[in-house]
C-alpha cells in the first residue's frame, strides 16, 4: 500500500505538472505483439547501449595519440619498445586498469554482436516484407544505420593502432587513394598528409566516439519514434489483421521481458569476453608499416570488403597519364553499393512493379513471397561467398586445398551461387507453399488407418485448428497490377513497353503455388491466385466447428 | 502455456466487439479530443476473463489529479490481478527470489573480486578477468532468468488487442493543415516576393560553402609527393631491426630474403611506409634479364643488381600492404593481404593475385667500403595506384 500511495503522489506530482495521465495510459497500454524475431532489433538497441556505457569507460584512459614513446609498463615482453600512445594505453587499459581487459573486451564482443544483430534484423525485415508501406522511411533509417555501423566498427578497432588494426588501416589508405579523381586528395586529407602521417588516429577516436554514436542515437531515435508512432507489424495468426495489434501491454509485460532481454544481452556478452579472448593487441604487437602476418582478417563485418578485394582480377586502365585502378576501387566500393543500392530502393521498386499502395501491418512468411526471398537469399549468398573468399587463406590452410583455387572457385562462386540460391530458394518457397495447402485441405495425419467398406485403406486427418489455419492462410491477394500478358486488351498504362515489363515483373514477382491446389506448377497462378483465398478462408470458416476430434473410429 | 492461460485470451466474438472501444490512440496528444471520447463514450469491451474483485490500482489514486478528471470511476480490469494458479505461482516466486538473490550475491562477489584481485602482470590480470567477468555474467544471467520467470509465471498471461486506425488523417485534417500550410505561406510573403526568396537562396550556397572550404587545411596537397621516396644515390641500405649496413658478401646464401630500409631513416614510419624494401639473393643465373629495357614486366634491368641480388619495394602495389612472405623454391613474394604473388625471378612480375604492376625495383651498387646503396630513388612511384600516378 505504501508503495502505492509513493506511486500515486508521485503520479499526481507529475500531472498537476504535465497533464500526462492519458499520455502515459496510452503508453503504458501499448500493445506489443510477441515473435521470436522481433528480439534481433533489440539485441542491436541492447548491444548499443552497451558499447555507449563500456566505451565511455575505455575513454577514460585511452590516449588517442600516435606521439612515439618508448613504453616501461606492466607487459614486460614490451618493454623498452617504441610504439605509440594509443597503443601503450590500450595495454594500459588492459594490464594496469582492474576491468580494464574485461570491459575492453565486452566493448569489442559487443561490436560484432551490434553488427550482427543489425544484419540479422534487416534481413528479418526483408524476408518478411515489413518494410513495405507504411514503414519505407524506417527501412531507410536501417540501411543508413548499418552502413555507419560498419564505420564505426572500422574506426573502433583500428584505434588501439596494433599491428592488425594498422593493415586494415593501411588497406583502407589503399583503397581511398585508388578512387578516379578525387582519391589521392581524399587520403591526405583525412591522414592530414602521407600515410600512416600524425592525425588518422586522433581524427578517427573523435568520428568514433561523437560524431558518429551522435548520429546513431538521432537516428536510433528516429526510428524507435516512427516504430512507436506506427505501432509494430505483427506474424499472422488468429485474430491479427491490418487494423489491429495483438499483444501484451507495455506495463509491466513489455517492459518487465525487455528488460530481461537487456540483462540476457549482457550476459552473453560479459561471458564472452570472460571466456573468450578477443582482439589481443598485445600479441599483434604495435604497428609498423613494414611487418604483417599472414591470417590477418579484420573484424567479421569487414569480410566481405575483404573478399572482395581478394577475389577481383587485376584490371587496370591508363588512359592520358591517370590510372583507373579498376582492381581496388570497383571491389571495394561495388558489391557494397550493390547491396545498400539494391536494399535501399527494393521497397519502392516492389511497389512500383505490384502497384500496392496499401498499408501493410501483418508480416508475410517468407515462403509466402518466394520471389522476394529468393532474392534476398540470392543478396546473402553473393555476400556469404565475398566473406568466405575474406578468409580464403584460412580456409586453404584448414581445407587444404591450394590457396589460388579457392580464389579461382570463389570467382565463379560469386556469379553462379547467388543464382543458384535464387533458384533453389524458390523452389523450396514453392514446396512449402504446397505443403501448408496440402494442410489446409486435407488436415494433419493422424496417423490412425482405417479400411473402407470396399477394403481400401485410408488414413484419418485431422483438420488444423483455428490458430494455425489463420497461420498457414495466404493472408491477401497478391496480385493487383491491372493486366495480364494474356489479356486480350490491357488497360491503359499497360500497354506500352514499360507497361509490358511491369506486367512480367509482376509475374514472377507473384509467383505462387495457386491456391486451389490443382496447379502443379507455380508459373502463370497468378490470376488464380487472386481468388484462392477467399476460397481458403470461407473453407476455414466451416471447418471450425469440427475441428476437435474427427478421429472417428 | 497451459490451459488456463488460454482463457484469458480474447475469442473471435471479443475481436469483433473490441474496435470502438480499444482503440487506443498512437499519440495521446495528437488524437485527443477522440480518444476522450472513446474513453467516456463506450463500455470497455476488452474485458479479458473475468475480472476480480479487487479494486484496480491506478497510478493517480485519488488524488487531485483524478478528481479533476471528472467523475473519477474507475473503469472495470483489463488486466486480471493474479495468475490462474496461485500454488504454481508461489513456486514460481521461490526461483525468482532465488535467482535475485543470486544476482545480489554475485554483485557482491564482483566488488569482492575488484578488491581481491589486482593487476599489473598476465597472470594477474587473467585472474583478475575471469572473476570479474564470472560475477558479472553471473549477476546478469540471474536477473534475466529471474526477470524472465516473473513475467512468464507470476504475472498473468494476457493478449490484448489494440486497434489501429489508418495513418493517413481525416480528408478535414488534411485540408485543415493545407489551408494553415497556405496562410503561413502567404503571410510570411515567401511565394509573392520572389526577390527575397531567390537571395536568400543565393545566400545558401557560399554559407553552406564556407564550412566545407574550412576543411581544407586538414591536409597538404598530394602533388608529386606520392612519386618519390627517400631513396638517393649513395644512400646506404641498412638491415631492418640490426639497423647494420650490408655487404654483398655478409648476404651469401641464395634463397634469403631480408627486409632492409633506408640509412637515417629506420624509426620514420612516414618514410618508411614507402621506401621499405626487399633484398634477395639468388644463386647464379637464376634472374631472368629480360631484353627489353625496364619497367616492361618480365625483365629485370641487369646492372641494378649486385651480386645476384635484388632489391624490390616491399609495399604492395595492390593496396600497399607489406609484400612480406618469400617462398624461395619458387622466388614467389606473397602478399598475405590480398594474395597478390610476384615472381622475384623475373623482375617481381604479377603472377596471381589483384595487383596490377610489379613491384618496383631500387636500383642498386656498392659504395666505397663496399656496403649496398642506392644508385637513386626508385624510378617509378611505389605503393598502390593513383589517378595522378600515369
Amino acid at each position: 500500500m505504501s508503495i502505492d500511495r509513493a506511486l500515486s503522489g508521485t503520479g499526481s506530482w507529475l500531472d498537476d505538472r504535465f497533464r500526462g495521465a492519458k499520455g502515459f495510459r496510452t503508453f503504458f497500454r501499448k500493445i506489443f505483439p510477441d515473435h521470436w524475431t522481433f528480439l534481433l532489433g533489440e539485441i542491436a538497441l541492447y548491444t548499443f547501449i552497451i558499447l555507449l556505457l563500456t566505451g565511455t569507460f575505455l575513454a577514460l584512459w585511452f590516449k588517442p595519440s600516435m606521439t612515439e614513446i618508448v613504453y616501461h609498463g606492466s607487459y614486460l615482453k614490451f618493454d623498452n619498445m617504441r610504439m605509440s600512445e594509443a597503443y601503450a594505453s590500450t595495454l594500459n587499459i588492459s594490464f594496469d586498469v582492474r576491468g580494464g581487459l574485461l570491459i575492453r573486451q565486452i566493448h569489442h564482443w559487443a561490436a560484432d554482436l551490434f553488427v550482427a544483430a543489425i544484419l540479422a534484423h534487416m534481413l528479418r525485415i526483408f524476408f518478411t516484407g515489413a518494410y513495405r508501406k507504411p514503414r519505407e522511411i524506417n527501412w531507410l533509417i536501417g540501411i543508413v544505420l548499418f552502413t555507419l555501423s560498419l564505420l564505426e566498427g572500422l574506426f573502433g578497432y583500428s584505434l588501439p593502432d596494433d599491428l592488425l588494426s594498422g593493415a586494415g588501416l593501411r588497406i583502407t589508405q589503399g583503397v581511398l587513394q585508388s578512387i578516379p579523381v578525387v582519391g589521392t586528395y581524399l587520403s591526405f586529407f583525412l591522414f592530414g598528409g602521407q600515410y600512416p602521417g600524425q592525425y588518422i588516429i586522433p581524427r578517427m577516436y573523435i568520428l568514433h566516439v561523437l560524431l558518429i554514436p551522435g548520429l546513431f542515437m538521432a537516428l536510433i531515435g528516429a526510428h524507435l519514434f516512427i516504430m512507436f508512432h506506427q505501432k509494430h507489424t505483427q506474424m499472422p495468426g488468429k485474430g491479427r489483421t491490418s487494423q489491429n495489434v495483438v499483444g501484451a501491454p507495455m506495463y509491466p509485460y513489455f517492459m518487465a521481458k525487455t528488460g530481461a532481454f537487456f540483462f540476457f544481452t549482457f550476459a552473453v556478452v560479459s561471458l564472452a569476453a570472460t571466456f573468450a579472448q578477443i582482439n589481443p593487441i598485445w600479441i599483434y604487437g604495435p604497428y609498423n608499416p613494414l611487418a604483417i602476418s599472414s591470417g590477418s582478417q579484420p573484424d567479421f563485418y569487414m569480410g566481405f570488403l575483404e573478399g572482395s578485394l581478394r577475389i577481383m582480377p587485376a584490371w587496370q586502365w591508363v588512359v592520358f597519364g591517370h590510372t583507373f585502378a579498376f582492381n581496388v576501387f570497383i571491389p571495394a566500393l561495388l558489391p557494397l553499393g550493390l547491396i545498400m543500392t539494391g536494399a535501399a530502393l527494393w521497397p519502392f521498386i516492389e511497389q512500383w512493379i505490384t502497384g500496392d499502395k496499401r498499408e501493410h501491418h501483418v508480416n508475410d512468411r517468407p515462403r509466402n513471397s518466394p520471389t522476394r526471398t529468393a532474392l534476398g537469399m540470392g543478396a546473402v549468398s553473393f555476400y556469404g561467398v565475398l566473406w568466405l573468399e575474406g578468409a580464403n587463406d584460412v580456409l586453404a590452410q584448414h581445407l587444404d586445398v591450394p590457396l589460388y583455387t579457392i580464389t579461382r572457385i570463389a570467382q565463379v562462386a560469386v556469379f553462379a551461387v547467388p543464382i543458384l540460391a535464387y533458384i533453389i530458394t524458390k523452389r523450396i518457397c514453392l514446396g512449402l507453399q504446397r505443403k501448408d495447402l496440402h494442410l489446409l485441405e486435407h488436415g494433419v495425419e493422424t496417423g490412425v488407418i482405417r479400411q473402407l467398406p470396399s477394403g481400401e485403406f485410408v488414413e484419418d486427418t485431422r483438420p488444423l485448428d483455428e490458430e494455425a489455419r489463420a497461420k498457414l492462410a495466404r493472408p491477401e491477394p497478391l496480385a493487383l497490377t491491372p493486366g495480364d500478358a494474356s489479356d486480350p486488351v490491357p488497360p491503359p498504362g499497360m500497354r506500352r513497353s514499360v507497361g509490358r515489363v511491369k506486367v512480367r515483373l509482376n509475374k514472377v514477382l507473384h509467383e505462387s503455388v495457386p491456391v486451389n491446389g490443382h496447379g502443379t506448377d507455380g508459373h502463370g497462378a497468378a490470376p488464380d491466385g487472386e481468388h484462392a483465398p477467399a476460397a481458403i478462408s470461407a473453407a476455414s470458416g466451416t471447418a471450425d466447428e469440427d475441428a476437435p476430434g474427427t478421429d472417428d473410429h | 502455456m497451459s490451459d488456463s492461460t488460454a482463457g484469458h485470451r480474447p475469442g473471435d466474438s471479443d475481436l469483433t466487439g473490441s474496435g470502438s472501444a480499444a482503440g487506443l490512440p498512437p499519440d495521446g496528444n495528437a488524437s485527443d479530443g477522440e480518444a476522450g471520447a472513446e474513453e467516456t463514450g463506450t463500455a470497455p469491451h476488452r474485458v479479458i476473463g473475468t475480472p476480480p474483485p479487487a479494486q484496480a490500482r491506478t497510478l493517480l489514486g485519488t488524488g487531485p489529479a483524478a478528481d479533476a478528471g471528472g467523475d473519477g470511476a474507475v473503469a472495470p480490469r483489463e488486466l486480471p490481478a493474479d495468475p490462474p494458479d496461485l500454488a504454481s505461482a508461489k513456486r514460481a516466486e521461490r526461483v525468482v527470489v532465488a535467482c535475485f538473490i543470486v544476482a545480489m550475491l554475485a554483485g557482491f562477489g564482483f566488488i569482492a573480486a575488484y578488491l581481491i584481485f589486482s593487476v599489473h602482470s598476465v597472470t594477474n590480470v587473467l585472474h583478475s578477468n575471469l572473476a570479474l567477468g564470472s560475477t558479472m555474467a553471473i549477476a546478469f544471467l540471474a536477473l534475466a532468468v529471474g526477470a524472465t520467470i516473473w513475467v512468464r509465471r507470476l504475472m498473468p498471461d494476457v493478449e490484448l488487442t489494440e486497434q489501429r486506425k489508418p495513418l493517413r488523417s481525416s480528408p478535414e485534417d488534411r485540408a485543415a493543415f493545407a489551408q494553415t500550410f497556405e496562410e503561413g505561406a502567404d503571410a510570411s510573403q515567401f511565394t509573392k516576393r520572389p526577390l527575397v526568396r531567390r537571395t536568400l537562396i543565393a545566400a545558401t550556397v557560399p554559407v553552406a560553402l564556407a564550412p566545407i572550404v574550412l576543411l581544407r587545411d586538414m591536409g597538404p596537397l598530394p602533388g608529386k609527393s606520392l612519386d618519390r621516396t627517400v631513396w638517393r644515390k649513395g644512400l646506404r641500405l641498412l638491415n631492418y631491426g640490426a639497423n647494420t649496413p650490408i655487404r654483398p658478401s655478409d648476404f651469401s646464401s641464395p634463397g634469403g630474403m631480408i627486409t632492409v630500409v633506408p640509412d637515417g631513416y629506420q624509426d620514420d614510419f612516414d618514410a618508411l611506409a614507402k621506401a621499405a624494401v626487399i633484398i634477395i639473393k639468388f644463386g647464379p643465373g637464376q634472374i631472368v634479364y629480360g631484353t627489353k629495357p625496364y619497367p616492361v614486366p618480365g625483365a629485370v634491368v641487369p646492372n641494378w643488381s649486385v651480386n645476384n641480388i635484388v632489391a624490390y619495394s616491399k609495399i604492395c602495389t595492390h593496396v600497399g600492404c607489406p609484400a612480406a612472405l618469400y617462398e624461395q623454391t619458387t622466388h614467389h613474394i606473397l602478399c598475405p593481404c590480398h594474395q597478390s604473388t610476384f615472381d622475384a625471378a623475373r623482375g617481381a612480375k604479377v603472377i596471381f593475385g589483384p595487383a596490377t604492376r610489379p613491384l618496383p625495383q631500387l636500383p642498386m651498387t656498392t659504395d666505397a667500403e663496399g656496403y649496398l646503396v642506392a644508385q637513386s630513388d626508385f624510378t617509378e612511384p611505389v605503393g598502390p595506384s593513383f589517378w595522378e600516378r600515369g
